[in-house]
């Protein structure tokens, strides 16, 4: 809402206020001031001048050469506007006049001839190209002819007006109108409101007799008033409504339409204005629309109605489209003469959805969509008359045909000091509080303890006493709210383990060398499917999308954090950052329905990539490539840091390597995998080799929650013996490790592998793996024998299993 | 023999002084000091001298030989440091190379800002709060106080799954779902971070997703005088004691009285300034007292119980506090913006 201040003195006393001392008063009692805009400050040396003579310049087609008086002399001027005529009266700047955009007029000769000074634009003199009227937007302005010469224009076109431009919250439609701003200076000024006369002479003439308003469906429309104004003369409006409607950022057009713009404005009402001849009828009908109904509206568009849409009619054809837009057939246009006037109440829900459907969204529609005040509706109407008549010149019929079941009765909310105070924590008193409620301009009744309030229908927000509250606490002002901390029973924060357990994974990878990536849920389809776990593929039907998507690129929602992980790692490759090691923790969404109706399961991710060198310190010509066994060595660190105990099986994914990838296992469930992304995808996001995993981490959370328990530090001494096996290239070292571990009875307490051989001395297709393993029992010391035992039994079992045999 | 003796010191510890490696001196020892030295032999001839002689001879030969000895094992840690030195200075290496790199990780910014608001409000006993990314409508929008049709549901176009189903808009609904676990007979005090969804398209101050911490307090009595209080607390700790907030009426269907707060800009502590577009204040966060709606809604008895709530954007809170110019920086991943901000 765009508010001149010049306009706005016309109701209420702004007490010598500077636009920002105002602004700021109004931003911190509720309503945000977003700009304070000048539309030209401080032009001077601009007067109205009278154009004496107009002729054609001597050395030039375009340009006339024109005798100006402007009060005291009469200045020769070479100007080259279309529109200029002799008679008319004009803006003119004289030499030392300096014109927004610091333009600084002086005396020329232009093709020869002497120029003392320039008529001027509206836009030259700062008004928006927008909001200039159309017939002179080509041109220079042209003052009405009672003008007076000489003049300063500053002041007659409102040129140093300030405009505040206004974010109004939802709540407060009642300030989408210059009383309903007047209303809130004044209660924060604590002065009166002026409000506009709209005593008329009327004609004896009676509008119900010339006109019958039906409403069938008063549901939808319970207030609709029909006024008459006959012998209008369409022409340009005062000067000053135009300067108004411009300073609000409404095109002025002709007396009628700025009318009831004007009007619309002022009140928060908005007005139809049909031209009554063309309107073809004596009755107004207001009806729900018919299915597959259609009515060319103002702009010309066939629009296709439905039924719970209000459409005015004239008993046989719409005319308008309730609280939307006229229709075509009845437009006002230069030759009205008699116009019919509608001031109506229409129900916001039908305006929404009648608005929303044909996407016609006007000030008008925005006001009814909010509600307007019910008891403004026929006011507004009788200010629009009166203007009529004074400005256009129309003869206004008396007795307007009016449908009325509208509910203009106004609320009452009870409040009380005490709850007041209780509420806000502050100490106020009844007298302080009747104080407020006289600035708000509401009235009450004081019963016993408590203010019975009654709500003016302009504030159709407030309805129960947090509204009031809120009022109360706006007028006393937020700033004098005091400062104090709850009183109730002090309760120790924290977080739960889980979520302590999720910071300290992610300090572990921090510390891993990895740098958390944060990635977009939403992804494409494509996207969506690639580089899902096995688990998740198994359980989740479909990836989900959204049913309206604004985009391909952010339609779907992720099963897996990898692929946008590795759009970033693109990103930086592009960008010339080839070493990148990432991680992430994240929601995936799955649904385990064909066709989404319930919330899908939501669990949390960790997922990591890495790609390029890792730890290069180039002048001792150390470099290594990520790898495969860099990522696992990674997760292996986070599974030992929780103390779970994790197993790798070999395994193809789609997109990823067919040799380089493991299933990792807890518990022997599948909860992720790790390898290496295929080289074909790879490829696709330019990326060299990748290493990746995506792990299920809600699963290691809430099953190893546990504190690690004591164990004891070894008191007897621990042996340990070395074991060189050689097997098939084919045989996993790991399963062979599980094979040992499972079968070396309980003094076993740790294998690990600490070589691995290809080559030289072996067979083709042959391997040596040696294992260490470690022996002890906290008890006692170890005898051979025992150590021995279970060394054999495991090289029994070992060549059973795995065809492994001792390398001699 | 006195005189013999005396010789054989000087010419020994003339060698002594004259020796420059510790072979030498070995030979100069077994020379002088061994069995077969001139010293050994000068007593062996004691036997010639009369019992008067013999024990000064032979103290004067002791002496002799300890100070030889003395002298000699000086002499033998002094060319040893010698030779250290001379080791050590060939094991010098240039300290100003630089050293071998160890990994390095870090948090991503919002994280970092995360935990931090977190932990404040840990501070001031609140307790922290999850909930789902894809909410019902009931949860996110109605069990807030805006049932289907309310014209603030434009305020915030959301991504909808299905017609009840929809990618949270706020953290909000985690408030009403915790209200409800309570079950209206406790006191609830936390705050919930998280992921939210928007209808927006990307650009440098809009995100499709962004960030949220939301704190709900409600207990009997709270008071909007401690949501001020609380909030104060909060900005004096995350922004520095030298700022100041203001409270602003605003809208949010959820609350009743709504705010804003600013906190004082710290370019020009609150003379108006380009960053704070001549107003002295920034824009951090809105809140307000539980509109009694949601209370009613979630179980709790407005009349007993009251309550605030207040929310913010940590991806703003970020741009403000570290001047982060671009919303899409948050989720472009580049590494020379994640590096910038390591937890100190
Ligand atoms: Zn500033």
């Amino acid at each position: 809402m765009l508010v001149s201040l010049n306009w706005l003195k016309n109701y209420v006393d702004l007490q010598g206020s500077t636009p920002e001392q105002l602004a700021d008063k109004i931003t911190k009692t509720g309503i945000e001031v977003e700009s304070i805009e000048y539309i030209a400050k401080k032009i001077v040396n601009v007067v109205v001048g009278y154009v004496e003579s107009c002729e054609q310049h001597p050395n030039a087609d375009k340009l006339n050469l024109c005798q100006v008086n402007v009060g005291e002399e009469t200045l020769q001027i070479v100007c080259g506007a279309p529109n200029i005529a002799q008679g008319q009266k004009v803006a003119v700047a004289k030499p030392g006049a300096v014109l927004p955009g610091d333009f600084k007029i002086k005396q020329a000769k232009l093709r020869g001839v002497e120029s003392n000074g320039m008529i001027c634009s509206l836009q030259e003199l700062g008004v928006e190209e927008k909001y200039v009227p159309k017939d002179v937007a080509d041109g220079i302005f042209v003052f009405p002819s009672d003008a007076e010469v000489g003049t300063n224009v500053s002041e007659l076109l409102n040129l140093e007006d300030a405009i505040l431009e206004l974010g109004l919250t939802p709540n407060r439609s009642d300030a989408l109108s210059m009383l309903g701003v007047a209303y809130e200076v004044a209660a924060i000024l604590d002065v009166p409101v002026q409000l506009p006369d709209t005593s008329m002479e009327t004609s004896p003439v009676k509008a119900n007799d010339k006109v019958a308003v039906q409403v069938d469906a008063p549901e939808l429309n319970p207030y609709y008033g029909a006024f008459l104004v006959e012998n209008i003369q369409v022409g340009p409006s005062p000067l000053w409504m135009r300067n108004y409607l411009m300073a609000a950022g409404v095109r002025p057009i002709n007396n009628v339409v700025d009318i009831t713009n004007y009007v619309l404005l002022e009140y928060g009402q908005p007005l139809h204005a049909f031209d009554f001849d063309k309107f073809a009828s004596n009755q107004v009908v207001v009806r729900r629309a018919k299915k597959d109904e259609t009515m060319i509206t103002l702009d010309d568009e066939t629009r296709t109605l439905t039924p719970d849409q209000l459409v005015i009619t004239n008993g046989s054809e719409p005319t308008a489209l309730a609280g939307v837009m006229g229709a075509a057939n009845s437009e006002v246009s230069e030759t009205t003469t008699t116009v019919l006037l509608e001031a109506a109440y229409f129900d916001p829900k039908m305006v929404r959805i009648s608005s929303k459907a044909h996407g016609l969204r006007s000030e008008s529609s925005v006001r009814f969509e909010k509600g307007v005040d019910p008891n403004r509706v026929h006011q507004a109407g009788l200010r629009a008359c009166q203007l009529l008549h004074t400005y256009a010149n129309g003869t206004v019929l008396s007795e307007p045909a009016i449908f009325d079941q509208l509910d203009k009765s106004e609320k009452q909310v009870t409040i009380t000091t005490e709850r007041l105070n209780a509420r806000l924590g502050t100490t106020l008193e009844d007298n302080e509080v009747s104080v407020i409620l006289k600035k708000l301009g509401f009235n009450y009744e004081q019963k016993d303890d408590a203010f019975v309030v009654t709500i003016p229908t302009r504030r159709q927000d407030i309805q129960m006493f947090e509204d009031m509250l809120e009022e109360v606490a706006r007028i006393y002002g937020y700033d004098f709210l005091p400062y104090t901390l709850p009183q109730g029973a002090a309760q120790a924060g924290g977080l739960t383990k889980h979520q302590a357990l999720k910071r300290y994974v992610k300090n572990y990878f921090e510390s891993a060398g990895l740098m958390e990536a944060i990635t977009y849920s939403l992804t494409t389809t494509e996207r969506a499917t690639m580089l899902v776990s096995p688990e998740i593929e198994q359980e989740a039907v479909n990836p989900i999308r959204l049913s309206m998507p604004m985009t391909e690129e952010h339609s779907t929602l992720r099963l897996s954090i990898l692929p946008e992980m590795l759009a970033s790692l693109s990103y930086n490759v592009a960008r010339k950052q080839m070493n990148l090691g990432y991680y992430e923790l994240g929601t995936v969404f799955i649904s385990t329905e064909k066709q989404v109706t319930k919330q899908p399961k939501e669990k949390l991710r960790a997922a990591a990539a890495l790609t390029g060198e890792w730890l290069t310190h180039p002048w001792q010509q150390e470099k290594k490539q990520a790898d495969f066994f860099l990522i696992k060595g990674i997760l292996e660190g986070l599974f030992a840091k929780l103390n779970v105990e994790a197993s790798f099986e070999a395994t193809k994914i789609a997109g990823m390597h067919p040799g380089r990838t493991a299933l990792v296992k807890v518990n022997d469930i599948t909860i992720g995998f790790i390898g290496q992304v295929h080289p074909q995808l790879q490829q696709s996001f330019d990326l060299k080799d990748t290493f990746v995993f995506d792990i299920d981490l809600d699963y290691i959370l809430v099953h190893f929650e546990n504190e690690p328990s004591f164990a004891k530090i070894p008191r007897f001494p621990t042996v340990s013996r070395d074991i060189a096996l050689e097997v098939a290239d084919e045989v996993a070292a790991g399963d062979i490790q599980k094979t040992i571990e499972d079968n070396a009875g309980k003094l076993l307490k740790d294998v690990t592998i600490f070589d691995l051989y290809q080559g030289e001395h072996l067979e083709e297709g042959k391997k040596s793996i040696a294992f260490r393993l470690l022996y002890f029992d906290p008890e006692r010391t170890l005898t051979d024998d025992e150590v021995e035992t279970s060394y054999q039994s495991i090289l029994h079992v070992v060549k059973e299993q795995h065809q492994a045999v001792l390398r001699g | 023999m006195k005189e013999r003796l005396q010789a054989l010191q000087q010419e020994a510890l003339a060698k002594v002084k004259e020796a420059t490696t510790l072979d030498e001196l070995q030979s100069i020892r077994v020379s002088y000091l061994g069995k077969k030295g001139p010293i050994t032999e000068v007593l062996r001839g004691m036997g010639k001298l009369s019992p008067e002689e013999r024990p000064v001879i032979g103290e004067l030969a002791n002496k002799v030989r300890e100070t030889i000895a003395n002298q000699l094992d000086e002499k033998k840690q002094q060319l040893e440091k010698l030779a250290l030195d001379k080791k050590l200075e060939a094991e010098t290496i240039d300290v100003t190379l630089p050293g071998r790199p160890v990994a390095v990780g870090g948090p991503h910014l919002l994280t970092h800002i995360v935990e931090e608001i977190e932990d404040l409000f840990i501070g001031m006993g609140f307790e922290v709060r999850e909930g789902p990314e894809v909410e019902t409508d009931y949860y996110n929008f109605e069990a807030l106080n805006l049932p289907k049709d309310h014209p603030a549901r434009d305020m915030q176009d959301s991504f909808y799954v299905t017609e009840e189903l929809l990618l949270r808009t706020h953290t909000s609904p985690v408030q009403a779902r915790t209200m409800g676990e309570y079950k209206g007979n406790k006191s609830v005090k936390m705050i919930c971070p998280g992921k939210v969804y928007r209808r927006d398209t990307d650009d440098a101050t809009h995100s499709h997703q962004f960030t949220q911490v939301e704190g709900l307090y409600v207990d009997k009595d709270v008071r909007m005088s401690d949501l001020k209080g609380v909030l104060n607390q909060f900005a004096k700790q995350f922004f520095g004691e030298e700022r100041e907030i203001r409270l602003r009426p605003s809208f949010f269907p959820f609350t009743e009285p709504s705010v804003e707060m600013d906190i004082s800009c710290k370019v020009c502590h609150g003379e108006g300034c380009s960053v704070c577009k001549g107003t002295g204040w920034i824009e951090i966060l809105g809140g307000g007292m539980v509109h009694p709606r949601v209370l009613e809604m979630a179980g709790y008895d407005p009349k007993e119980y009251s309550g605030f709530a207040f929310g913010m954007g940590p991806e703003r809170i970020a741009m403000l506090k570290y001047g982060v110019d671009d919303i899409r920086h948050f989720y472009t991943n580049d590494l020379r913006f994640l590096k910038q901000y390591h937890k100190a």
